[in-house]
């Protein structure tokens, strides 16, 4: 018998849990098909800005020794107006905008570019950690979070998600604010703040010379951040952070997660991962006789 | 600890050639890179300047691997400018490699391009009969072609060069000459590197004549491992489906020989 892999984050419905989280390979819309086909429940865009970055310069991206990826590349994107007329011809893909800016206008503008794409969420970056003025120090200012939720949610009646990452703001506050202010789901976590150092050069590796660790290394601190959240709040989890197998995906719903991203594990295992952890999760359902991933979501927390 | 290839490797430069007044083979030595198969390439890091991919080259010296580069832009030049005893850091090595047919084999490469070619001839077996044609723009820029005889001496073979202006060798476009040698000669397979019109028009031709035929493409890269997506070129990315394609699959791409992306991913025309 086929499995169920449905799943609900909130309004927004999905054929599979797995979804290819932000930053990950996502620039164009060949690339976002092939990884639909490959089994991705739907797939996060690079995170989009008013106008395009380049980003910073090389190196960006390398391994942690033993496990993980430190990067920093910047967000780098064409901005929202050249990636909207790029992915209007979607017309199968779930994709996921996710967008980065500074005030509450960026975003405002950003959501209009994508009126006339198919597109079945936006999803918030609140926390890269390695750009000033984005990212995580918008997370940071519970003001502003408050005001882009509400300028968002008023622009479009499309789901919106805001990612949360750890910065100097508890982030417990950071998703209060944006249950407050209307949020119909929450990312967690972002990559955290890193770096690394070659010993025979003595210098920091990244051109940006601080980036943000990902992978296996992060993944009990989202677990644990996604268990917090499903705690404390009644509202859809995305869980992202460090899934690179099956269990990890079935430790995240149980942890409260409705529906789980991977992107470092793309690196490690190439495409083949969404249809890997998809098999993994059906099995497991199978063993524990589930007919949908609802069953099992947040079950950790009654124990 | 064991190597990890995503992590930077450090290596002494240890000898430095200049090949014309803008192109430098840097000579170092490691364990990995210099039994790479041909095609494959490493991220290189020049400390405090920047990181760029780069496919390895052949030395003639066990144990050690050498790149070579043209300086352009600012990570080109800071590599081209590291001097003996300075360090860089590579990963690697990356991306797949050419399919190595037998029999009558031609290769086309245009300056840097001819790199992956060069490892490529140390492959052939001692029967094939193979055609190496070199395109520059004028003289002082043609390199490799006494290496690639060299390296081409107990088979039958020949190496051809084309100038832009006439220089050296015969004028004109390298394929213009691919097109009257296909044209003569039955040949196995095809193989080229270089700028991409070029390989665009070398693919065209062969493909035209049902030769096959692969390509080495070169796009923008950040992380060399199909993670940053910036290499993408319709559905493949260049780092970790090539940077080797085969003819037929490139010219079902629309964006090969036409567009490329820039460093914030904006689709340019060449």
């Amino acid at each position: 018998m086929a499995i169920n892999l449905s799943t609900k984050i909130g309004p927004l419905s999905l054929e599979r849990p797995t979804i290819l989280a932000s930053g990950i390979l996502g620039i164009s819309l060949d690339v976002f098909n092939r990884i639909y086909k490959a089994g991705a429940g739907a797939v996060v865009t690079k995170s989009l800005s008013k106008e395009p970055w380049e980003g910073y310069a090389n190196p960006t991206i390398f391994s942690v020794k033993g496990g993980g990826w430190i990067n920093a590349v910047g967000l780098s994107n064409p901005g929202a107006a050249n990636f909207a007329s790029m992915i209007q011809p979607n017309k199968e893909v779930p994709i996921i905008v996710s967008l980065v800016g500074s005030v509450e206008d960026d975003f405002d503008f950003m959501i209009k570019q994508f009126e006339n794409c198919k597109v079945v969420a936006f999803e918030l970056n609140l926390s890269c950690p390695h750009v000033a003025k984005v990212g995580l120090e918008v997370g940071d200012d519970l003001d502003l979070v408050n005001k882009i939720i509400k300028t968002v949610k008023n622009a479009t009646a499309v789901p919106v998600f805001a990612k949360v990452g750890l910065g100097s703001t508890d982030y417990i506050e950071t998703v209060s604010t944006a249950v407050d202010a209307g949020i119909d789901g929450i990312t967690a976590i972002n990559t955290m703040r890193a770096m690394a150092i070659d010993i025979e050069t003595q210098r920091p590796i990244l051109s940006n010379k601080i980036g943000g660790l990902s992978g296996t290394p992060i993944k009990p601190i989202a677990v644990r951040c996604v268990y917090e959240i499903s705690s404390k709040f009644e509202i859809p989890i995305l869980g992202s952070g460090g899934i690179s197998t099956w269990e990890d995906a079935v430790e995240f719903f149980l942890a409260g997660a409705s529906a789980i991203q991977i992107g470092s594990a793309v690196g490690d295992n190439w495409i083949k991962i969404f249809d890997e952890i998809n098999n993994g999760i059906s099995q497991y359902m199978e063993k524990k006789r589930y007919s949908k991933i609802a069953e099992m979501v947040g079950l950790a927390k009654g124990s | 600890m064991q190597r990890d290839p995503n992590y930077p490797t450090i290596c002494k430069i240890e000898k430095v050639i200049d090949e014309t007044p803008s192109v430098r083979t840097l000579i170092f030595s490691d364990d990995v890179l210099p039994n790479v198969l041909p095609g494959q390439f490493a991220m290189v890091w020049i400390p405090g300047v920047n990181e760029l991919p780069m496919s390895v080259m052949i030395s003639h010296e066990q144990g050690k691997a050498a790149f070579t580069i043209r300086k352009l832009g600012e990570a080109s030049t800071g590599l081209y400018n590291v001097a003996v005893g300075k360090y860089i850091g590579i990963r690697g090595p990356y991306g797949n490699s050419f399919d190595i047919k037998e029999g009558k084999l031609l290769l086309v490469g245009g300056g840097t391009g001819l790199v992956p070619l060069l490892r490529l001839l140390t492959f052939v077996k001692p029967s094939d009969d193979v055609t190496v044609l070199i395109g520059a723009k004028t003289k002082a820029e043609v390199f490799f072609e006494d290496m690639a005889n060299d390296i081409l001496e107990k088979n039958p073979h020949r190496v051809l060069v084309v100038t832009e202006d006439g220089s050296y060798g015969e004028k004109g476009l390298v394929t213009d000459l691919v097109e009257k040698i296909i044209t003569e000669t039955k040949f196995e397979a095809v193989y080229t590197c270089g700028p991409e019109l070029m390989m665009y028009k070398t693919v065209q031709l062969s493909h035209e004549k049902g030769i096959f035929v692969q390509a080495s493409l070169e796009r923008m890269m950040k992380c060399g491992i199909g993670i940053c997506g910036s290499c993408c070129i319709g559905e493949d990315l260049v780092c970790r489906d090539g940077t080797i394609f085969d003819g037929d699959h490139l010219l079902a791409n629309k964006e090969f020989g036409h567009t490329f992306r820039t460093k914030a991913g904006i689709l340019d025309k060449f």
